[in-house]
């Protein structure tokens, strides 16, 4: 665990918003219109991986079922959209209920166990709402669903347009990640970051650890079903497959690559990864065995991810 | 309707002793080393993929089988020298991230040396054909000689853990890691041996299925997961829990898949029947593990943490 | 004076060890009650059944006339009863101050806040404050708990109990693995404790022992020998056979 100060923490998140307020720009100067959607599929991972980090970084949860809410929030938009509602803020609220009722129910059984047996329960409850939606058949069942538009703002489809998508999800990042910073400086989050570090002796002061760690879970699910909506939109598709354990392990690694609980370095991992994912395949079909390589590299040989190894290159203590 | 009961029963009691031969392992190595190994159902399809290779080599499913157990075990132990050793002690998390990636890595792998197609292996001669059972019910003699392997599998273990030193280790080490390396044991030795042997039972039960299933890249993974929830269900540490939890899921799904409509056809209309049967029928096990987990969060035979 | 804590019949089992065996005792308001007892006698098992850190197999607990057995530790903790721990178990990554605050903040309003930030709340910080001084550790607010040397680290396990504002304090221990210097500046600061708070004490430092407690009871295998004064427990015949033998003679 590397703690950032929490201005260094808001200075790299700025810096970080900038650069990608800027990319519309460079695409424009390139001509490369594919930098606008990237950047747009990488700002949805980011808040996905956020939103991870919150539990995993700061509560020491290791859920191996989040893109569950991944594809709840996907489905959101679908079963919403098909039924006439298509404003983006309705499908939004949409997705926060639905993500927080099976986060409250899931995570209520999960958190009564600890270790090992809460990966592996996180990871069972997301398979179950996996094969929840494969047997969906009225929404495409295992080859998913297609949307028939994006959603609308003010009634309007100004979503259509890549670029004002592209602003739309930058926007939907920066609130949810001062949502998220504001939320570990409070008093809940000090709570659950004290519960990370020593659960017996915050129930010795008079906390029930449980409360907290449920409510963080809960609010981690809503943030995550947030990302499934605008990852709708993005692929303008649904499928099971937003939701397989590899989505939730592949959220778990931009983490960590990223630097657990630090916040922005969700967004970095989410980045890393996904170029990283690009790269590999430009080389070979079979990139995943460069990227299986890679993390195990990682894990065996480096310590605090890219964050990590951001400051001690940069010299700082690691 | 007897008869499809029999018949699903004695489906879901193969399934179920195919989970439990791929929980054994899994289910020791969590309780021993506390490491979690992603990894696991890696094992369980590398079993099938050299069953396949060596019975198109040799022509014989005897032989085939007597040439994958063998190596299955070997690739298990390189695995274990290469990167496991240098993961029992790391947290959880590291554990998580090294065995995903290699499940990345062995997944690609078995893509590129036998492709993405599915392979199938021949029934051996011996053990095609059916049996009768009861009346007219016929139940095919191969399955049948999974049930029987997987007992017997399960009466040696029992033997194994209940009357040797190795076993009276394994059970100290299940419930006090720490106990057994004071007694001076060579703890390193004994986790190699502890998950070679997990790997090759692992590998066993890929070879055992893979005349009756389709052998693809795939196939690990769903197998792992349900593997997760016996654990779970049973215990982690617990070969008696993972074997009844086992049983318990393999029957549950199989009836669940089967029944479930049927009987949801008594309160609802038949459409509405089968879309909710078949919705509900693959959440079962994992309703049936939230249900257990709610009563007793560290399983049916597992120790209170 | 009147009984703070009604300790009945309580009992602990692991397996066939009898570790708590039939504890009856009167806690008394205002008092400093010492534990003490050779090693495995089931102190500390007994303070972790009082805090409700470990579930009781039978027997009754009533604090303030309330049966308490049933209660979880932090509701015990928002009743009054705090403890301090044996092994010291604090928040390595937290400052002094924020040790101390986060204990503050659990008995003042709720702690579903999420957006203001806590450690800018000047009344956790104060009230945090006050009870560094009161521990001497005033000057190392800002130091990670973790850096602390272990007497500081000692004294801040006291400061964090204190902090909840507790009626009664359960202390395990609080002179374990402490200098000469160090378990001396504990004494003064249990002394002045003496009166605000009633304190269980569980102490293997005899000398402190008897300068402190007002009364003392006697545990062996779990079992109550003896209780009372000082006086009675020093030519207590049992108590020497059993406990204080050869440091009597």
């Amino acid at each position: 665990m590397i703690a950032l100060a929490p201005r260094t923490r808001l200075l790299a998140a700025a810096l970080l918003f900038v650069l990608f307020a800027l990319l519309p720009f460079l695409a424009t100067a390139l001509d490369d219109h594919f930098i606008v959607i990237t950047a747009t599929r990488v700002m949805v991972f980011a808040i996905a991986a956020l939103s991870l980090d919150l539990i995993l970084g700061y509560g020491a949860l290791v859920s191996f079922g989040h893109a569950a809410y991944l594809g709840i929030g996907a489905y959101t938009v679908a079963v919403l959209s098909s039924n006439g509602v298509s404003d983006l803020g309705l499908q939004m609220l949409g997705a926060v209920l639905a993500s927080a009722a099976f986060a409250a129910v899931t995570g209520a059984i999960s958190l009564r166990t600890k270790g090992v047996y809460f990966i592996m329960i996180t990871l069972a409850f997301g398979q179950m709402a996996f094969f929840f939606f494969v047997s969906l058949s009225s929404y495409g069942g295992d080859d998913g669903f297609t949307l028939q538009a994006r959603s609308t703002l003010a009634g309007m489809a100004l979503l259509e347009d890549d670029r004002v998508f592209f602003y739309v999800t930058l926007a939907a990042l920066v609130l949810l990640f001062l949502f998220a910073n504001a939320l570990i400086g409070s008093r809940f989050g000090r709570v659950l970051t004290g519960t990370r570090e020593n659960p017996l002796r915050m129930q010795a002061v008079g906390f029930t650890p449980f409360r907290y760690q449920l409510t963080a879970y809960v609010i981690s699910g809503c943030m995550a079903g947030i990302a499934g909506v605008l990852l709708a939109n993005q692929t303008e598709f649904v499928s099971p497959a937003f939701m397989t354990w590899h989505r939730s392990g592949e959220l778990i690694v931009m983490v960590i690559l990223g630097g657990i609980g630090t916040l922005v370095g969700g967004i970095l991992g989410a980045a890393a990864f996904l170029m990283l994912e690009e790269w590999l395949a430009i080389f070979s079909e079979h990139w995943k065995l460069g990227m299986g390589a890679l993390l195990i590299l990682v894990v065996l040989f480096t310590r605090g991810g890219l964050t990590g190894l951001l400051r001690r290159f940069l010299g700082g203590r690691a | 309707m007897t008869n499809l009961l029999l018949l699903q029963a004695l489906n879901g009691l193969q399934f179920g002793i195919l989970l439990f031969l791929v929980a054994a392992g899994l289910t020791l190595v969590f309780g021993i080393m506390d490491f979690i190994n992603l990894a696991h159902g890696v094992l369980y399809m590398v079993g099938a993929y050299l069953l396949a290779t060596f019975v198109g080599v040799t022509g014989s499913f005897w032989l085939g089988l007597v040439i994958a157990l063998p190596v299955a075990l070997a690739f298990g132990l390189v695995l274990e020298f290469l990167i496991f050793r240098r993961l029992y002690d790391r947290s959880h998390l590291d554990q998580v991230l090294a065995t995903f990636g290699l499940i990345m890595i062995v997944n690609e792998g078995v893509k590129i040396i036998w492709g993405a197609a599915p392979l199938s292996v021949p029934m051996p001669e011996l053990l095609s054909g059916s049996v009768p059972l009861v009346g007219p019910l016929q139940y095919p003699v191969y399955r049948i000689a999974i049930i029987a392997a997987g007992l017997l599998t399960a009466l040696g273990l029992y033997l194994m853990i209940g009357h040797t030193r190795i076993g009276m280790l394994l059970r100290a080490g299940a419930s006090n890691g720490a106990m057994v390396s004071a007694l001076g044991v060579n703890i390193r030795r004994l986790f190699m041996i502890v998950f070679g042997f997990g790997a090759m039972l692992a590998g066993f039960a890929g070879a055992m299925v893979a005349p009756i299933l389709s052998v693809d890249p795939g196939m690990g993974e769903s197998v792992l997961i349900l593997t997760f929830v016996v654990i779970v269900i049973g215990g982690i540490g617990s070969i008696r829990g993972a074997f009844i939890a086992a049983i318990l899921v393999g029957l549950v799904d199989t009836l669940g898949r089967t029944f479930g409509p049927i009987l949801l056809r008594m309160v609802l209309e038949p459409s509405a029947a089968s879309q909710t049967g078949r919705t509900l029928a693959p959440m079962l096990i994992y309703i049936l593990m939230a249900a257990i987990l709610f009563f007793r969060p560290a399983g049916l035979f597992g120790r209170k943490s | 004076m009147s009984t703070l804590l009604q300790i009945r019949n309580l009992r602990k089992s692991y397996g066939a060890l009898k570790v708590t065996d039939d504890v009856t005792l009167d806690i008394e308001e205002g008092e400093l009650h010492a534990i003490i007892g050779p090693n495995g006698a089931g102190k500390t098992t007994l303070i972790s059944q009082l805090s409700g850190q470990n579930p009781s197999d039978a027997g009754a607990l009533i604090y303030q006339g309330e049966d308490i057995m049933r209660l979880s530790m932090a509701e015990r903790v928002h009743r009054g009863l705090a403890r301090s721990f044996q092994i010291t178990s604090l928040l390595p990554g937290f400052t002094v101050l924020e040790n101390v605050a986060m204990a503050v903040q659990a008995r003042s309003g709720s702690s579903f806040r999420f957006f203001a930030q806590a450690a800018k709340e000047d009344e956790l910080n104060r009230d945090a404050m006050v009870c560094l001084r009161r521990v001497k550790l005033a000057d190392r607010a800002d130091r990670l708990a973790g850096s602390l040397s272990h007497g500081e680290q000692r004294q801040l396990e006291i400061a964090v109990a204190l902090a909840t504002e507790p009626k009664l304090l359960l202390l395990d221990e609080p002179l374990a693995g402490t200098g000469h210097e160090e378990s001396a500046a504990l004494v003064e600061l249990m002394r002045g404790m003496k009166r605000r708070h009633t304190v269980v004490l569980i102490e293997h430092d005899m000398e402190a022992v008897f300068a402190l407690a007002d009364r003392l009871s006697v545990l062996v295998y779990g079992r109550v020998i003896a209780t009372g004064t000082p006086e009675e427990i020093r030519n207590n015949p049992e108590v020497r056979a059993a406990y204080l033998g050869e440091e009597a003679a």
